[in-house]
């Protein structure tokens, strides 16, 4: 009752401009950061300069895996066996991932989620957003994947199988998307254009944009 | 329990069925289940030490077990070819 009341005080405080005291884990992370920081472990400018590259990473990265793998048939190869290596091999510094790679096919779709808390691949995909997070997300689509993925808008057909993967313990995931049709002759960097974060998790495919729509010709 | 991987891909495994406190990688909705070694993943630090601030020696072979979504959720909805796979410790698998 008084966490609610606390709570509701501290929104409207956020809402009105006003003073907002830090919380529990905001205060322990600002007295760690301070303490670091004196003692020279830190600098207040190495730690701002690493939280702004994490914010601006995206998923280009793991878009320019897929893109690559789409046209190279061997780079494919090497990216099913081995994730962080392939990431590696485009110049991208994983340490410490341990990324496996999951392939659609006109057979099988797949998805990602970490039931346990939130493990994704941010080397390569960015932070991940605040859905993959959320307990809903964390504990649906592992017992009604084909409901959820519908309310992605993902309409999986039953003779396609789902395979959910969930992120619990060392390996880190990413979807290879199966190509899109019409897209042949495309370069590397066009191809990658149409591979979003949610085509990386699995709860989107990759689609072409939507070409203008003709006026209909109406009759009568 | 050493760190050589004693499954092989393919072989069934049955994940144990307990609830011990502390720091465990081995969500609930999977013990008891039974699935397919889908691959051997290497082998790490066994989280539930790593947590008590030990150092997780020997490292604990990783599988990925495939289980049929039909055997893990009762009245699933969707295709009987649906699967989900899962990270289970060496140490979580029955012998």
């Amino acid at each position: 009752m008084k966490a609610a009341r606390n709570a509701k005080a501290a929104r409207d405080a956020k809402a009105a401009g006003r003073y907002e005291p830090y919380s529990y884990f905001q205060l322990m992370e600002a007295s760690l950061r301070e303490l670091l920081v004196e003692k020279g472990v830190v600098t207040e400018d190495a730690i701002a300069g690493a939280m702004a590259a994490m914010r601006a990473r995206g998923p280009e990265r793991g878009a320019a895996m897929v893109a690559r793998a789409w046209l190279d048939p061997d780079y494919k190869a090497r990216m099913l066996a081995n994730g962080s290596a392939a990431a590696e091999e485009l110049g991208f510094e994983v340490p410490g991932l341990r990324l496996i790679v999951v392939e659609n096919t006109p057979g099988a779709h797949n998805v990602i989620v970490c039931t346990l808390c939130s493990c994704y691949p941010r080397m390569l995909l960015g932070l991940p957003p605040e859905w993959y997070k959320s307990r809903p997300y964390r504990s649906r689509v592992v017992r009604e994947p084909r409901k959820v993925l519908a309310e992605f808008g993902l309409k999986v057909p039953s003779t396609m199988a789902i395979r959910v993967h969930d992120s619990n313990a060392d390996m880190r995931y990413m979807v290879l998307p199966m190509r899109p049709a019409g897209t042949d002759g495309w370069n590397e960097q066009r191809l990658a254009g149409l591979v979003t974060r949610d085509c990386l998790i699995g709860v989107a495919v990759p689609r072409l944009p939507k070409s203008p729509k003709k006026p209909k010709s109406r009759k009568s | 329990m050493g760190s050589d991987p004693i499954f092989r891909v393919g072989d069934r495994v049955r994940v144990r069925k307990a609830a011990p406190l502390g720091h465990v990688r081995t969500p609930f909705y999977i013990r008891g289940h039974a699935g397919v070694v889908e691959r051997i993943c290497g082998a790490f630090p066994n989280p539930e030490e790593l947590a008590q601030q030990r150092d997780g020696l020997p490292a604990q072979p990783l599988y990925r077990v495939r289980f049929r979504q039909n055997d893990v959720w009762p009245g699933y909805r969707g295709s009987t070819a649906d699967v989900i796979e899962v990270e289970i410790f060496q140490h979580w698998i029955e012998t």
